[in-house]
């Protein structure tokens, strides 16, 4: 691998170009754009030839890890494989060169897209009616906690104000209830890592909006009593939100809708093979069952008496979450990769994913501490190495891969462990990747008691070394024109 | 192994305070820095703002995690620590010889409800296994 840390602005030259414009025939002249439209200062953007750009980018992204490259075990990320087959159909042309503001009659098959893309997931999830809209899981997150408030205040009951969230959630979840103006109440896990529900019963009033899931959970542990739970905060009024983020083991097998949830998001992104990471583009759609279905934000893909398909809004909905229909080129790769693997085929994947995991950890439980011994779903937890007399720390170990070239797993969550490592091996890889995988982590707990120091200052193999993560936390520079104020001599 | 202090009371979220009369100084424990790592940002509230028992008055923002502070006592914030906010980090180079928030105890009968030194440092001992 070639090193190369340059930045685009580095290689800047003034007056160099890549582009030619056209002859403006503009009749109007700038001077005409309104003066509170107008930037005051000049934008500053690198000045670079085609060559510039093309290398520059070939030799960053030479320098990447991702899914292509590597074994990518990121817990609660479900970082599977995605099929070229999706990339190929949402290059084409009949889907990639439209405009989201032609006309329905001109989009037919687009929306067929996006239509047969709502009723897959329903199927797969038991829920009665899905929007795609969503850009992202929190943001599905956020569009499902509106849809809840929106729910309540139809019904003029507006004193719904508290979300409850388990202690092992996603940090995202009691995020977006905030951000959506709702009080988070903490609910307590037991030592066997679930839901405690004699904690969850006081809870449980007249002002609980809803209860935010996610199961299995972060441990990758099946709430087991969910149909109890379901039954408790739904005779206090609550409705139940389905955090979709470990949807893949029950993928095919068991729906959130007959668990009794009233309200989830899934991660295409995750569970159905779309391209992640990077800051997305992710997809989040949100899924609710049938008392709830018209409050699902606008616009929504309905059949007319025309015999055509359109784009329509709603008098009961929860305003609009996007400008358009979302990430359409992500929801075109997902329902590919649905109609690729078909109906007997969808249920091999959690199978596998549940496999996979178990394996894993039955194979590093001697060198690393594994908590709860149950079996679990797409992933588990350890709480950091066996031996702890060491001084390695979780941390440590995440390094240390890296040079093994292995992506880290997530590291110190869920925050019930102080060591958390959590593992997520997904289905897509195979047997031989995996055993790599665990013969490196049994090498590492190795290392940590034969030279505990190689361990602290790995990793040592990559472009750059251990990072310096409390600078970049108290004085993150994100811009060029920061970085030059730092170069500059004092 | 991390410290504790002799005449501080704990309470189960990892907070310390120090009582002298009627006011305390709340912080974090040496076992609750050694935990987050690296400290990044405290979140603090501002004089005059009533803090309860069990309830959070604030947050403490490592590499690894935030976490919310609780309060070991309710009554009235009398001061915060302003050198937290630009060196945060001094919470990991010494937790007990800097206090968060400094607080009127309004209900001093509270303080039953915490532990001593060595009630804390058996509590460690069993969180962790």
């Amino acid at each position: 691998m070639k090193y190369y840390d340059k930045l685009i602005f580095e290689l800047s030259r003034q007056g160099r170009v890549g582009y030619t414009l056209p002859r403006n025939n503009w009749e109007k002249s700038a001077d005409e754009i309104p003066a509170m439209l107008c930037r005051s200062v000049e934008a500053e953007l690198p000045q670079v030839s085609e060559l510039d750009v093309v290398r520059h980018y070939t030799n960053l992204s030479n320098m990447n890890f991702g899914v292509d490259t590597g074994f990518y075990p990121l817990g609660s990320c479900t970082m599977k494989y995605n099929p070229k087959i999706n990339e190929e159909i949402a290059a084409m042309a009949c889907f990639r060169d439209i405009h989201p503001l032609q006309p329905d009659c001109s989009v037919q098959g687009v929306l067929e897209v996006y239509d047969g893309l709502c009723r897959s997931l329903e199927a797969i999830t038991g829920m009665a009616k899905f929007t795609l809209n969503p850009f992202a899981g929190a943001h599905g997150e956020l569009t499902g906690l509106m849809v809840i408030r929106r729910y309540h205040e139809l019904r003029g009951d507006d004193k719904r104000t508290k979300v409850i969230v388990p202690d092992s959630a996603h940090g995202t979840n009691p995020a977006s209830a905030a951000v959506c103006g709702l009080n988070v109440v903490e609910v307590k896990s037991t030592a066997d890592g679930c839901i405690d529900i004699d904690a969850l019963r006081p809870l449980l009033d007249d002002t609980v909006a809803g209860i935010m899931m996610t199961n299995p959970n972060t441990l990758g542990l099946f709430e087991t009593r969910i149909r109890e739970i379901a039954d408790m905060v739904h005779a206090c009024g609550g409705l139940l939100y389905y955090d979709g983020a470990n949807f893949n083991p029950l993928l095919g097998k068991v729906r959130p809708g007959d668990m009794g949830f009233d309200v989830l998001h899934l991660n295409l992104h995750k569970t159905f093979s779309t391209p992640h990471g990077g800051g997305g583009p992710g997809s989040g759609p949100v899924g609710v069952a049938k008392h709830l279905a018209n409050c699902l934000p606008d616009m929504r893909v309905e059949h007319g008496d025309d015999g055509m398909l359109h784009c329509v809004s709603h008098p009961d909905a929860t305003g609009q979450i996007s400008g358009f229909m979302g990430n359409f080129g992500v929801i075109l790769r997902a329902y590919a990769y649905i109609l690729m693997l078909g109906k007997e085929n969808i249920k091999l994947a959690g199978r596998l994913a549940t496999l996979n995991a178990n394996y894993v950890k039955e194979s590093l439980k001697d060198c690393y501490k594994l908590p709860i011994e149950k079996v679990c779903k797409h992933e588990f937890v350890f709480d950091g190495l066996a031996d702890k007399s060491t001084g390695v720390t979780t941390l440590d170990v995440a390094k240390r891969l890296l040079d093994y070239g292995f992506h880290a797993p997530t590291i110190y969550f869920p925050l019930l462990f102080h060591q958390a490592i959590m593992i997520e091996p997904t289905e897509t890889e195979s047997k031989e990747t995996i055993d790599a995988f665990i013969e490196v982590m049994q090498r590492i707990a190795g290392e940590a008691i034969e030279m505990p120091d190689e361990l602290h200052t790995a990793p040592h193999t990559t472009p750059v070394r251990r990072l310096d993560e409390t600078t970049a936390a108290k004085h993150p520079v994100i811009t060029y024109a920061e970085l030059r104020l730092c170069n500059q001599p004092t | 192994m991390a410290k504790t202090i002799e005449g501080l009371f704990y309470s189960e979220s990892h907070e310390w305070i120090k009582v002298e009369g009627e006011y305390g100084y709340i912080g974090i424990s040496d076992h609750a820095q050694e935990a987050m790592g690296n400290i990044v940002y405290v979140d603090m509230p501002e004089e005059d703002d009533e803090v309860a028992q069990g309830e959070d008055f604030g947050a403490v923002e490592s590499v690894k995690a935030a976490s919310d502070l609780i309060s070991p006592v309710s009554g009235t914030v009398v001061e915060v620590n302003e050198a937290l906010g630009d060196t945060p980090e001094l919470l990991n180079q010494n937790a007990y010889d800097n206090w968060i928030i400094k607080v009127k105890i309004s209900n001093p009968a509270e303080l039953d409800n915490l532990m001593d030194a060595t009630a804390y440092e058996e509590y460690c001992k069993n969180e962790q296994h």
